[in-house]
């Protein structure tokens, strides 16, 4: 049984406790000073794949991030939980936010080509536009096999058995490699990063590549026309008996 | 890893709405620990402590029932199970037999209340968030519970001067979150903080995690009002930051737990929310090595200090076993966690990992992570905030709260653990080793008489030989009040004593609290 190599995607991402402020111009949401980290599933992708290594399974992970120079403190944390080295994609900001799942999943195909990957791990989707397509794009795009959703994975001989989280309940596929895998919440809980290993991570190589690199166009193919606020919630009522509650709900026609 | 907040957010787009994370807030958990206590049936304090009687105070009769659900209508409870909660103290040591619960709106609402029971000598509870640790917030006998739960309004916030002005019974988390928006952050910050009043804070003078950074509330509350026994009500409102004319009252208030009168406003000076927070959890091999990172850390990281607290290997263990959380680093004799944030975020991280790497060359830590994710900041912060919580599972927790200089701090848990030995199931240490405040606590499966004489009063005489404080911020309350001389001396007291006879002659704000039996 050879080791796998793994590729694992992360994006950097606005701060899940940060509260969204909308720009004035309603094209997107305020992104300067705001508190950005790795978006959550992706963290729990790089984890997988550490945990893949530490079995074994895996010989070699590599953390990737196309956006903005900030997206190198993301691979930095992903080197930090265990990651043996990064490639960082830059996308000035301008191209970013018009950045689409199509086009990670052009060059996340190319760089696993290239990189002789056997699996691409990634999060499901990322909280800040809940796309949930790289995983399925990259896939379609490689002719691979993918396993979405996956709340657990076994090794299986040259395949993966991998447990998905579907409407229904749970599905069990087997998937042969190479593959796409795209995580779950209940996947694994995702490691704290060590003092000592942040400290290495600093000298682990990150490579610098332009989309161009990889022969691919992120150019922008939709244009977002308005962003808005949810509609403010309106108030509830404090009702002071239960007798009242009774009147109010006959009023409304509930009972 | 992942705190219920970040679950129910990533849960939207989960198949299945089932969460494996234990819910976090402590106000979830208060309801979900005394349910539990009270399936145990604590033991009425008058029944604990059979020599203590009741003081000279009127039983409640049907007219006063009457007077008060004239005076609020719909706010007065006197259902024995809705009081259930309210007799009983957050750890389920002390339990009353109130009939009584009010719940005013206003200022004017407990004017009236007092008025009324100082007339007819009825003695009086008040109560905030009931989340106090020392017996303080809940009846002995069947003292009247005056609830300020429905005062939660707020009143203004100046952004410029950070001044915050709001009724007593505003939750600290609620305000926290409303001048969060202002990016100001409320100057203190403890575990209890979903569930405690403002009011009780003040009464309390509450320290909790942040007192390093932003000091006690001594300093940082501006102006109160409150009302005294008689129904008089005592303006101090104030919105100013220097003011020096007169007899400063409002420092009689703040920390007399409720027994000098009752906080009905509050407006207090909130500091700059800093831009972004790092926080560092670190493995120690012994005290020493501590109070070496302490040392160094004022002197690196000085102006970014937030807080600086530790745990012994005894606390993980219990949040590990009682609570399911994660220790981020692997087994050490202490631990220690250091939080920093100021006006500069970049700057901030940079100075936080300098001074690590620093610590980790010279050998003084040697393992510990940082994090600079909400997240991540929740989940380490919960290691150590949720401590209490896990406590409680034990079955019954002997808490203790002192003040002692550095150089005698850890020794009093090692005595402690030597002398209770197999009585109790666990002795643990932790605390704010930055203020030179520690938590010690001890536990065993239910309240025992025995271990209970071990402790008291060899911990208090420990304390006192050392000049310390039995209680550094818990209060006296009602367990702490007949030790009070451990750390005061007589003619203090004697003063305190002339002050609340002048200040409540009937002696119907919160008796026997505080002020020592003799």
């Amino acid at each position: 049984m050879s080791a796998y190599r793994v590729l694992v995607g992360c994006k950097r991402v606005i701060d899940y406790a940060v509260k969204i402020r909308v720009k004035p111009d309603k094209l997107g949401v305020v992104t300067d000073g705001v508190k950005h980290s790795m978006n959550p599933f992706d963290e729990i992708a790089i984890e997988e794949a550490i945990r893949l290594k530490e079995k074994k399974l895996a010989s070699e992970v590599v953390a990737f991030s196309c956006g903005p120079t900030a997206s190198q403190e993301t691979l930095r944390t992903a080197m930090a939980m265990g990651a043996d080295r990064a490639i960082h994609v830059e996308i000035d900001g301008k191209e970013a936010e018009t950045l689409q799942p199509i086009h990670v999943a052009k060059l996340l195909s190319k760089v696993a080509q290239e990189e002789k990957i056997d699996i691409i791990m990634l999060g499901k989707q990322a909280i800040d536009d809940d796309c949930n397509q790289t995983a399925q794009m990259t896939a379609s795009l490689l002719n691979w096999p993918q396993a979405t959703f996956a709340s657990k994975i076994e090794n299986d001989n040259g395949s993966f058995k991998v447990t998905r989280e579907i409407d229904g309940g749970l599905e069990t596929i087997k998937v042969k490699l190479p593959a796409v895998i795209s995580a779950d919440l209940r996947l694994n809980e995702p490691r704290y990063a060590t003092l000592p290993n942040i400290m290495k991570a600093k000298k682990k190589p990150l490579a610098k590549k332009k989309p161009s690199d990889y022969g691919v166009e992120v150019k922008a193919h939709q244009q977002v026309l308005k962003v808005e606020d949810p509609p403010v919630r309106q108030a509830g009522q404090k009702l002071e008996t239960v007798e009242d509650l009774v009147v109010k709900l006959k009023d409304g026609g509930f009972v | 890893m992942f705190t219920t907040q970040l679950c129910r957010h990533l849960e939207r787009w989960s198949a299945r709405n089932v969460t494996r994370f234990i819910k976090h807030d402590r106000n979830i958990c208060t309801s979900m620990s005394v349910f539990s206590n009270k399936t145990k049936q604590i033991e009425l304090t008058r029944n604990r402590y059979p020599d203590l009687k009741k003081g000279p105070y009127a039983d409640l009769t049907g007219q006063d029932v009457d007077y008060f659900s004239n005076l609020l209508p719909g706010r007065v409870l006197t259902d024995a199970s809705d009081l259930e909660g309210s007799n009983t103290d957050w750890l389920g040591t002390c339990r009353g037999s109130s009939q009584l619960l009010l719940r005013p709106k206003t200022t004017d609402e407990v004017s009236k209340i007092l008025e009324y029971c100082n007339g007819r000598k009825l003695a009086v509870v008040p109560q905030g968030g009931n989340t106090g640790l020392v017996g303080g917030s809940v009846p002995v006998f069947d003292e009247i519970i005056i609830s300020t739960q429905l005062m939660n309004q707020i009143i203004s916030l100046d952004d410029i001067s950070g001044t915050l002005e709001c009724q007593a019974g505003c939750v600290l988390a609620a305000l926290d979150s409303y001048v969060s928006d202002s990016n100001l952050t409320m100057p203190l910050d403890l575990g209890a903080k979903g569930s405690c009043h403002i009011g009780g804070n003040l009464s309390t003078n509450a320290g909790g995690v942040r007192l390093l950074r932003y000091g006690s509330l001594h300093g940082s509350v501006l102006g109160l009002e409150a009302v005294l026994a008689s129904g008089e009500i005592i303006d101090c409102k104030s919105t100013l930051r220097k003011d020096n004319t007169g007899y400063d009252l409002k420092q009689l208030f703040i920390g007399s737990e409720g027994t000098l009168g009752i906080i009905t406003a509050v407006s207090i000076l909130c500091p700059q929310k800093p831009k972004s927070v790092s926080v560092a959890f670190l493995g120690c091999e012994s005290f020493e090595t501590v109070l070496s990172i302490f040392k160094q850390a004022k002197h690196s990281l000085g102006e970014i200090l937030l807080a600086f607290e530790f745990m012994d290997s005894a606390s993980m263990d219990t949040v590990r076993d009682n609570l399911n959380l994660t220790s981020p680093v692997s087994e050490f004799p202490f631990y220690v966690l250091i939080e920093t944030g100021g006006s500069d975020g970049k700057h901030d991280e940079e100075k936080l990992t300098a001074f690590l790497e620093n610590q980790m060359s010279s050998g003084l830590i040697s393992d510990g992570t940082v994090a600079t994710e909400s997240t991540k900041i929740a989940n380490i912060w919960g290691l150590r905030e949720r401590m209490a919580e896990g406590l409680m599972v034990d079955g019954y927790n002997y808490k203790y709260d002192v003040s002692l200089p550095l150089s005698k701090f850890y020794q009093l848990v090692d005595d402690m653990r030597d002398r209770v030995g197999g009585l109790a199931t666990r002795v643990v240490g932790y605390g704010h080793v930055g203020d030179g405040n520690l938590h010690l606590n001890v536990t065993s499966p239910q309240y025992d008489e025995e271990l209970m004489s071990l402790i008291e009063p060899f911990i208090y005489d420990w304390v006192s030989k050392y000049k310390g404080s039995i209680s550094a911020e818990h209060g006296l309350g009602f367990k702490k009040r007949n030790f009070i001389y451990h750390s005061k001396s007589k003619s203090a007291v004697d003063l305190m004593k002339r002050m609340k006879l002048l200040m409540d002659p009937n002696g119907i704000l919160n008796p026997y609290k505080l002020l020592p039996d003799n």
